[in-house]
């Protein structure tokens, strides 16, 4: 029998840092749903980094007490790479933010989720720019008024789900950090995945962007405006579970149930579906037209990056025995001079 | 007409080669007829024959450039000796030009009276016009202080092809292997060294590997038949020291450097890397050592190959990243924060010509002043610089152990000419590279972040995974020991003075520099870095021979300076810094030594010439003789 690991609570996750958000940031609820899901996972302790970029979300690897690494601004998931290829053996998680992932980090992110790096992405979305004081964000939505758009903002926003999906995740999903349940088991779940698992998370930035998602979050309204995605489950939503979701030529339509039309008439959610165009649907129900939806919208395996990187190195040494850096030196074309200066 | 080679010999007259001390060959052609593998053939072979020897590659940027142009000539120019030289030569003795571009543009360096081996097929009206020519240089009488060598390559490769079944543009590609059959024959090479190159590299075309080595072959025959030559020459080997020797390029050096620093470390070797000319070779042979545990990752990006090799670092992995000026500038805010963290990474910048995109397949020493202050706040970075190209085998040694000694990123200087030049190098023995291995910390008693050696003052690397010590870290300012975030203006200002004093203290882990020619000083100090080692040694030995008092000095670190650097300068009446760029060594010395250096500047793209430095040193010992 091995040693059972000591049992992990919630305390051990806190570092002896005073956190430093806004009273009221939705930041402390996604900080606490981590550090409740953390104990549970069965993993040490010291297994746990948590690699953070630039932003009110990046200062999260301070307030958990595991390793921790507060890089440059995007940077996050580059550092992560390099970190989860030189040491497989780690539990890599980024926490991130909408300016940092989409904005100036947009590339690495892209590529992080491409290669499918076993690393876990949380993204903080507040759809503002609070560390610097209230710009808006590439998800502030068109027409937003900030400090840097006193006439409303002429970008059309980023819709992070759908570009992670174009990016090749493995894993994508979304929850909010008042459904805290919700929001821990979507947790629960991303640590489980092997590759990159990319979690968004609806934030509320009380200052800078306050009531971003009451559309979907305030008590009256949530059970109509949020669509919960259950894998193998018909999408049916609404305080009455008299709504659904199902396919009408290629595009998705809310039907109402009861009138004719029941449960059956609704697509069976699928998170598992090697073709990603059904998730791409599901990444694009938008208020106020369709409930937002929340929960898995895709799980697939693949090999993660590193594990093909250790698989060749590994598969060198196996042909070629283990290097040897006396024969690397002594290769080539070599010529042998004499103490006599003869050469052979 | 004196007698030939070939009729001397049938008559039996015994034929001795006439015996050369040293001579500089530069082949040259379009950028498509194989000028860079035709070089390194005959540098190989002349390196296996015992010779001393240093090459200087120059190639466009463009893979393809528009066939027979001036921008599109490829050029390689090696310098063979029976002693020990330091640069591929000012002005070769042999052109051998392909074309009429390539004549045109190598011409203006060729020695007087040097050889000149012309392929006449392609001095045709379409190539003159190309190359800019109303006339033919062949027909004018312009070549007429030279010896030229008309010779139809590729009329000559197709006969001697005929029949071989291979189409037309395949024979045609085999031309410049009967130019090297030529230049083999007059220089008294052996042909063995490149028939089992071409045996070995072709073993899956064999028809094209017999096809060079035939053309090859009757190259040679073609200059042992005719005669053409009349003389024939021989470089006797070098007396080198004793010991086994590859032929070897900076590039490449660099490369089983790190893979060296790995192995005596104990540490994987992890380079993030993002292609760029010229540093790209070095992600291609790291790629090769899989078997030496070596994980290359090829990043999305400059910034993300830095910040890839910072996240390895603290996974405790011995981590590089390679690149040039362009990528030092997207890596700077990232190597900051591996500064501010203290973790180890070697950044190598192989330098080019620059500003932006500049010079991408050019030399320069352009970035020293980018690497010590191209980047936010004090930004304190030790920089160290190869001098040659097997010396950057060394050099990544060196940086490797900073790195990990000190809990620093370093940077470690390179350029293009070093980097793509090569020259026999004596392999060292295994049990002579520096140990560098050190411990993580795995004691959580008395563990903070920013617990420091009190000697170097190196954090503890305290590596993810160790149980107890799980600990923060990050670019925001940290107060020392505790590792806490901290705004405290004393503690910021602590921490700018301590960064500062840690590599500071690198100057007491380093040796003093060495003078050579008259260390107790004189008129005159001729102080380097980098790739010039070897202009300057050679024009240094050139001057002193002339009785002039000169010596000269290299520096290997730049920052921080060798203890006695201050001390050295003062003893001399005057100091010539020759660099490749507008004086940025200069800058640094006079600020930090107030002592007024006088600065030889290039930045043509290419190294300087043994003359150019030499000139200049008597201009200043003896400014009446000079004209």
């Amino acid at each position: 029998m091995s040693t059972e690991a000591p049992t992990l609570t919630k305390k051990d996750f806190q570092s002896d840092q005073e956190v430093r958000w806004c009273p009221g940031c939705g930041d402390y609820a996604i900080l606490s749903a981590v550090q409740q899901v953390f104990p549970e996972l069965g993993i040490p302790r010291e297994k746990f980094v948590v690699v953070s970029g630039i932003g009110c979300s990046s200062r999260f690897p301070y307030y958990m007490n595991t390793y921790g690494f507060h890089t440059i601004h995007g940077r996050a998931p580059a550092v992560a790479t390099g970190l989860k290829l030189a040491r497989p053996d780690l539990e890599v998680w980024i926490a991130t933010g909408d300016g940092d992932a989409m904005s100036i980090g947009g590339n690495h992110l892209i590529h992080t989720l491409r290669r499918n790096v076993g690393v876990k992405i949380l993204m903080f979305n507040n759809r503002i720019y609070g560390l610097t004081k209230g710009q808006y964000s590439p998800t502030s939505e068109l027409g937003k008024k900030t400090k840097s758009t006193p006439t409303g903002s002429v970008d059309y926003p980023f819709n992070p789900l759908s570009l992670a999906i174009g990016s090749g995740a493995t894993f994508i999903a979304r929850s909010v950090d008042i459904f805290q349940q919700h929001l821990k088991e979507t947790l629960r779940r991303a640590a489980r995945h092997q590759g990159t698992a990319f979690v968004e998370i609806y934030q509320n930035c009380n200052i800078f962007n306050d009531h971003a998602f009451t559309y979907m979050t305030e008590k009256e309204v949530k059970d109509d405006a949020t669509l919960y995605l259950e894998h193998g489950k018909p999408m049916v939503f609404g305080k009455n579970r008299d709504k659904g979701i199902r396919m009408r030529g290629t595009e998705m339509e809310v039907i109402e149930l009861g009138k004719g039309l029941s449960a059956d008439d609704c697509l069976v959610w699928d998170e598992t579906l090697e073709n990603p165009a059904t998730s791409f649907l599901v990444a694009q129900l938008l208020p106020p037209k369709f409930p937002t939806p929340i929960g898995v919208l895709r799980s697939v395996d693949e090999q993660t990056y590193e594990s093909r990187v250790v698989e060749q190195i590994e598969a060198a040494v196996e042909k070629k025995g283990p290097g040897k850096l006396e024969e690397l030196l002594y290769s080539g074309d070599l010529w042998t001079v004499h103490a006599d200066h003869s050469i052979s | 007409m004196s007698t030939t080679v070939a009729e001397k010999e049938r008559s039996g007259e015994p034929v001795a080669p006439q015996k050369l001390e040293d001579v500089v060959i530069r082949f040259a052609g379009d950028s498509g007829d194989g000028i860079q593998l035709t070089g390194t053939q005959f540098s190989n072979t002349s390196a296996l024959f015992g010779n001393d020897l240093s090459t200087l590659p120059d190639f466009p940027a463009e893979i393809r450039a528009p066939q027979g142009t001036l921008p599109g000539v490829s050029a390689f120019q090696v310098r063979i000796a029976d002693y020990d030289i330091h640069t591929p030569g000012d002005a070769p003795d042999v052109l051998v030009a392909m074309n009429p571009a390539a004549l045109k543009k190598e011409l203006e360096d060729l020695k007087a009276n040097g050889v000149i081996i012309v392929n006449t097929d392609e001095f045709n009206a379409r190539n003159l016009a190309r190359a800019g020519d109303a006339k033919s240089p062949l027909e004018d009488g312009s070549l007429a202080k030279f010896r030229v060598f008309q010779v139809a390559l590729g009329t000559m490769t197709r006969r001697a092809l005929e029949g071989s079944g291979l189409d037309n543009k395949s024979q045609e590609r085999c031309k410049n292997f009967f130019a090297l059959g030529m230049v083999y024959w007059l220089f008294s090479r052996p042909l063995e060294p490149t028939v089992d190159y071409l045996k070995k590299n072709f073993a899956k075309k064999p028809e094209l590997a017999d096809a060079n080595i035939k053309v090859m072959k009757a190259g040679w025959n073609f200059c042992d038949i005719t005669g053409l030559f009349q003389v024939r020459y021989e470089v006797p080997p070098a007396a080198m020291e004793a010991g086994i020797y590859r032929n070897i390029h900076g590039n490449s050096a660099l490369s089983l450097g790190l893979v060296a620093a790995s192995r005596r470390s104990g540490l994987p070797l992890f380079l993030g890397a993002y292609p760029i000319t010229p540093a790209s070779d070095v992600l291609h042979q790291l790629s090769g050592y899989k078997s030496f545990g070596v994980t290359t990752f090829q990043a999305e990006d400059e910034i993300a190959a830095m910040c890839a090799a910072i996240g390895a670092a603290f996974g405790g992995a011995l981590a590089a990243t390679t690149t040039s000026g362009p990528g030092i500038a997207l890596k700077s805010e990232a190597m900051n924060l591996a500064l501010t963290v203290e973790l180890p990474v070697v950044i190598c910048d192989i330098q080019r010509g620059g500003p932006s995109t500049g010079l991408p397949t050019k030399t320069e020493q352009s970035d020293l002043l980018q690497v010590m202050f191209g980047r936010n706040g004090e930004s304190p970075l030790p920089v160290i610089a190869a001098a040659s190209p097997k010396d950057c085998f060394d050099a990544a040694i060196e940086a490797c152990r900073i790195a990990l000694k000190h809990m620093v990123p370093v940077v470690l200087l390179s350029d293009g000419y070093i980097a793509n030049g090569s020259e026999p190098w004596k392999l060292p023995r295994i049990e002579d590279l520096p140990d560098l291995r050190r411990e993580f910390r795995t004691d959580p008693e008395g563990f903070t972040p920013y617990v420091r050696d009190p000697e170097t003052l190196a954090r503890a690397w305290a590596i993810p995974g160790t149980p107890g010590l799980e600990h923060r870290i990050g670019g925001i300012e940290k107060e020392d020991v505790t590792g806490n975030v901290s705004y405290d203006p004393h503690n910021h200002e602590h921490m700018v003075h301590l960064r500062a004093d840690k590599v500071a203290r690198i100057a007491d882990d380093v040796p003093e520099l060495a003078v050579h020619g008259d260390p107790q000083g004189g008129d005159l100090l001729v102080l380097g870095w980098g790739s010039t080692l070897g202009s300057i040694t050679g024009a240094v030995n050139l001057a002193r021979k002339d009785g002039l008092a000169v010596s000269r000095a290299h520096l290997r670190y730049l920052n921080p300076f060798p203890r006695n650097l201050g001390e050295v300068l003062a003893r001399f009446e005057r100091v010539l810094v020759p660099e490749m760029n507008l004086g940025q060594l200069a800058m640094l010395l006079r600020a930090r030594y107030l002592k007024d250096v006088i600065t030889l500047s290039k930045v043509q793209g290419r190294p300087f010439a043994r003359h150019e430095v030499y000139d200049e040193i008597h201009r200043i010992l003896e400014p009446k003789h000079v004209h």
